[in-house]
């Protein structure tokens, strides 16, 4: 047996780790354009315990794996390479339907098929790392190095392929990776022997070479009928004319030849007038909006100025203004045709701001060229906070955060409408000037209630005397606009806001003096929801009216930026009780769905952990444990076994491992979110901390043999005393940290927070190998089972976090983690006496 | 002997035939039932919601034409067995047939009277067509999916509702020649209620409209045309639900 792993195998490790974690974002990617989003990240978080299968798998397998080690290796290779497009395209041609699961109990069948298919290639690509660990026990540090960053690595990659090519396409550069990794592993393994491997390098070029140069059509994407693009194509002439593809989303735009695309959301029933010729724009086969051929003239745009969204231009005069989220640029086209002489627009893609700046210049009236605009590829909220400029009026019209359009996960944190962002906003606002805020409108209210009471939140916070003076909110029947001013509301704009209002047919929901006479009589519902609302939340019993809402509308903040998190669990019967009515829209399921995966992921790891321990304790090596010295009592002999000690020790490493997954994960995503706001674009943010956190972490793991090797025993507690230091200082003194970096420039912001993850990160990498080390010295056939251990924490890891933030925030999820850091010190392997 | 072979044998022809023929006759009774338990399921709901709803009950002529169309010959083969359980179905295309209930609700809130004339935008599978047939003398429908349009034509014929004008294509500009309309059912949502539409309603008229996904009716938008030709809405959630509890 080779003591030590070779520099290509370990290179082989590193190629695989970087495809496994780029087929898991890629993965990410493909679903959300044919399925939706939240359901997407419940597959690929449930997929991911293909890592766990393995674990238990090469548990019991690991004698004759070992022995055709370099085989069985390249086997895995090349079955993950080949898995990964195989088991995509099979997934999707599963009809599953989220929309259906409620009613159809089939659906479920569905998508437990999805996650066991899905299962395989992590299964695959897990194998490689479980059985290195386990062939080369005396250096786990380095297999650990490899694989942590190969991830980085992949991290990386990934996203720049996903600038570079279409999603699907990367599930080829994937299969090269895979046969890229096995043809190094065959030519390290079988060097020096009599072993002809020349066919076998011939067949794989060719392979690569056919599967870079043949046409693709096979891997075209099944994208669900239910969603809004797949719907408009089966109109008769309509066909998609240009798409294009980055990290953010796939954007597709269609054309109707012979039915006019009309996309006018809000439009008031008074109007007469239709939008002018326009192309749909898609991202992820969803969330339609429009190009509109200008021809300079305002007046073939007056539709836009029949929505709630055109308020703020009939209260008065601008001059300045700030468009956050530009989009296809209907916003901009309505503060155009209001003569606004400065607009500054932020958009968060590039790829949206080049179809209407380049492509389809000359059909938008080169709008985006417009001396009188600015335009910024930015994410809003990190605009803002850069910015030293002040506005007339700051607009956000239906624009949801990067998660939500990107295709992410509903559930995802948005800090686009958190307390700390609405003040922000607020503070660039000039002297009269407004914040003008518009969203659809749901019955009952929940996102409209919950910004409302951020609003009167932050106003009150500002020691602003009378908030209620500087508010006024209209709705329409299908959308509504708050509009938070700088300054006291005047008789005159009140005036305005009645007329604008009774020209339209749309209803008054707040303004200072508004009588309860005024409201709901345009579009009655069956009760003026959002009147009780802002009249009880200006009003002295605000928080107890927050408690009885059925919907959590507590504001969100940056610790819990969670503002689509509606759900409450005392509301959940009462929905449940509607079901047969079809109530059961009203269950913010997004949170329930986090939760099931939780339950999910938890049994799935019961049944990966605890039952082989159960059913395989010979095989998985748990009772040479007792004759080995992990943890041998003293005046006991060795051979002789000792249930209690032997039952205590397998817990011991139990505890330590699944502890350290928990924590390692915990960290990562709390500092992700935390440095999405000093680094503003999410999803750089993204790529930089997760990249820095696992390459670093591999160097951790590398240097980590250095402390094994340590004479001092408690060695672990060095780098869990640092990690909690660190995550101490950081999450304390994070607003300090954020307040100088966003002084700096950009480059040096990305400079210093790579700077201040990377000790972390570093340390982050020693704790799992300094264990493996140890056990492989004790009991070495435990390692397949502590890498299932690992892989099922981290699925766990995953969702926990979010469920932990949702509902206590991120600083808390940090100081969790540094506990668990701690509890793992304490179960850390090495407490028996030496042999 | 042979005598009693050749009875035998038509013994045997006739008793297949007579099973053939019983097994349809079952398998309607059994439908029949079905739409029966339905309408009861429905009618309990009303009940539940009848705050929301502002009135106790549905009008019985709506409830009477739901137990009477055969919903399971508006859905595809394999979705038949669910043809009467309370819930949407696919119907292929992306599209679903309502949940009996919303469509016993959206019927009602038309107000339909026998002179009536109602159009319907977005046919779908015809299964609320066949009920609005049911309910007035002039029904008129438009599809823009052609495949959905052709099947929906043949399931109205077969049913015997062959008195619904349908037609293909745009249903944005309602159906001029027709207008105007006591009644319109817009269930292919658009992302405003388009003008002429509105123009084409009666004084008085009702249009109904629901929002939200194929699977997960979210509410009902309701619009009335008053004697002088202005308009209002009502936006009706269709069960029993305050988001708010004590008193504020």
């Amino acid at each position: 047996m080779t003591t030590k792993p070779g520099l290509p195998l370990l290179l082989a490790i590193a190629v695989i780790s970087a495809s496994a974690l780029a087929y898991e974002v890629l993965l990410m990617r493909l679903f959300s354009i044919i399925q939706w989003h939240h359901f997407a990240y419940m597959i690929i978080s449930l997929a991911l315990l293909g890592y766990g299968v393995s674990g238990v798998f090469l548990a019991l397998n690991r004698e004759r794996f070992s022995r055709s080690f370099h085989w069985a290796i390249m086997t895995n290779l090349l079955l993950f390479s080949f898995s990964a497009p195989a088991c995509f395209l099979l997934a999707q041609q599963i009809p599953f339907n989220p929309a259906e699961i409620l009613w159809t109990p089939v659906q479920f069948l569905y998508l437990c098929s999805i996650y066991l298919i899905l299962t395989l290639p992590f299964f695959f690509a897990a194998n490689v790392i479980g059985l290195s660990f386990y062939q080369f026990k005396g250096q786990v540090s380095a297999i650990y190095a490899a694989d942590l960053s190969g991830a980085g690595l992949g991290s990386v990659g990934v996203i720049l392929l996903l600038f570079l090519m279409f999603p699907e396409k990367i599930l080829i550069v994937l299969v090269l990776s895979g046969i890229f990794a096995a043809l190094i592993v065959s030519a390290y393994a079988f060097r020096g022997q009599h072993i002809d491997t020349s066919n076998w390098t011939v067949a794989c070029i060719v392979i690569g070479l056919v599967l870079v140069f043949a046409p693709t059509g096979w891997l075209t994407l099944n994208i669900s009928p239910y969603k809004s693009q797949s719907k408009l194509l089966l109109i008769p002439g309509t066909k998609v004319i240009d798409q294009f593809s980055s990290p953010l989303g796939l954007i597709s735009v269609v054309k109707s030849e012979v039915t006019p695309l009309r996309y006018a959301p809000g439009l008031s029933l008074n109007a007469t007038t239709e939008p002018p010729e326009q192309l749909a724009v898609f991202t992820d086969a969803d969330n339609m909006t429009a190009i509109t051929r200008y021809n300079g003239n305002p007046d073939t745009v007056s539709y836009l100025d029949q929505t709630t969204s055109a308020l703020p231009y009939h209260l008065r005069q601008h001059a300045d203004i700030l468009i956050l989220g530009a989009g296809t640029g209907s916003d901009i086209l309505r503060a155009n045709s209001h003569a606004i002489k400065h607009i500054d627009a932020v958009e968060l893609n590039p790829q949206v701001i080049e179809l209407v700046k380049e492509k389809y210049a000359d059909f938008a009236g080169h709008l985006y060229s417009s001396a009188d605009i600015k335009l910024y590829v930015d994410e809003a909220r990190g605009f803002v906070a850069t910015s030293k400029q002040t506005y007339d009026l700051i607009n956000i019209s239906l624009l949801d955060a990067f998660g939500a359009s990107a295709g992410l996960y509903s559930m995802a944190e948005n800090y686009l409408y958190t307390g700390e962002a609405l003040q922000d906003y607020l503070q660039h606002l000039g002297p009269g000037g407004y914040l003008s805020i518009t969203r659809w409108i749901k019955i009952p209210p929940r996102d409209e209630t919950k910004l409302l009471a951020t609003v009167i939140d932050v106003l009150k916070m500002a020691k602003v005397e009378q908030p209620g003076q500087r508010i006024i909110m209209i709705r329409s029947w299908q959308t509504s606009t708050l509009i938070v001013k700088n300054g006291v509301i005047s008789s005159d704009e009140i005036k305005r806001l009645k007329q604008f209002c009774n020209e339209r047919s749309f209803d008054p929901v707040y303004y200072p003096g508004i009588s309860a006479r005024e409201v709901n009589r345009f579009t009655i519902q069956s009760q003026p929801y959002l009147y009780e609302a802002a009249t009880a939340l200006l009003g002295n019993q605000s928080k107890a009216f927050i408690d009885d809402y059925k919907f959590n509308i507590e504001p969100a903040t940056d610790n819990q930026p969670y503002f689509f998190h509606f759900f409450k669990w005392r509301t959940l019967p009462e929905i449940f009780s509607l079901w047969d009515s079809g109530g059961i829209f009203l269950m913010e399921s997004g949170y329930l769905l986090l939760i099931a995966a939780l339950l999910q992921a938890i049994a799935a790891s019961l049944l990966l952990i605890a039952l082989p321990l159960r059913l395989w304790k010979n095989r998985l090596g748990i009772t040479n444990l007792s004759g080995t010295d992990l943890h041998l009592p003293e005046g006991r002999q060795a051979g002789k076994p000792d249930v209690k000690a032997e039952s205590g020790s397998h817990l011991r490493v139990l505890v330590y491992f699944f502890c350290l997954g928990l924590a390692f994960l915990f960290i990562e995503i709390a500092f992700i979110q935390k440095f999405i706001l000093i680094l503003h674009h999410p999803l750089y943010a993204i790529t930089v901390v997760l990249s820095t956190f696992l390459l670093t972490a591999g160097a951790g793991s590398y240097f980590s043999e250095k402390l094994t090797r340590s004479p001092l025993k408690p060695a672990i507690m060095l780098p869990v005393a640092v990690i909690s230091l660190l995550g101490i200082l950081y999450s304390l003194g994070f607003e300090s940290i954020a307040g100088f970096l966003l002084e700096t420039g950009y480059l040096s912001r990305y400079i210093f927070s790579i700077l201040l993850i990377a000790p972390l990160g570093f340390c982050m990498g020693m704790p799992f190998p300094m264990g493996l080390a140890k056990i492989s010295q004790t009991a070495p056939a435990l390692i397949p089972w502590i890498w299932g251990i690992n892989g099922c924490a981290s699925v766990i890891s995953a969702i926990l976090a979010t469920l932990i933030a949702i509902q206590f925030g991120f600083t808390v999820l940090i100081f969790l983690a540094i506990s668990l850091y701690c509890l793992a010190a304490w179960f850390f392997p090495d407490s028996g006496p030496a042999r | 002997m042979r005598r009693i072979k050749h009875i035998v044998f038509w013994l045997i022809v006739i008793g297949i035939i007579l099973l053939l023929f019983s097994s349809h006759v079952i398998a309607e009774d059994i439908f029949q039932r079905q739409r029966h338990e339905l309408v009861n399921i429905i009618k309990d709901d009303v009940v539940r919601t009848r705050a929301f709803l502002n009135q106790e009950s549905l009008d019985e002529r709506v409830l009477d034409a739901i137990g009477k169309v055969p919903r399971h010959e508006f859905v595809p083969a394999d979705q038949r067995p669910y043809a009467y359980d309370n819930r949407p179905l696919p119907i292929g295309y992306g599209q679903t047939i309502s949940q009996p209930y919303i469509v016993a609700i959206m019927t009602d809130l038309l107000k339909p009277k026998k002179t009536d004339r109602v159009l319907e935008i977005g046919t779908g599978s015809g299964y609320q067509a066949a009920i609005l047939a049911e309910l007035v003398d002039n029904v008129y429908t438009i599809e823009i999916v052609k495949e959905l349009a052709a099947k929906a034509a043949e399931n109205l014929k077969r049913t015997g509702y062959d008195t619904v004008h349908a037609r293909t294509g745009d249903g944005y500009y309602g159906w001029e020649t027709a207008a105007p309309f006591d009644g319109i059912i817009v269930t292919a949502v658009a992302s405003h209620i388009p003008p002429p539409l509105i123009k084409q309603l009666k004084p008085n008229g009702r249009m109904i409209i629901p929002v939200g996904g194929q699977f997960m009716m979210q509410y009902l938008t309701l619009v009335i045309k008053d004697s002088d030709n202005k308009v209002s809405t009502r936006q009706i959630l269709p069960v029993r639900f305050v988001p708010l509890t004590g008193k504020h």
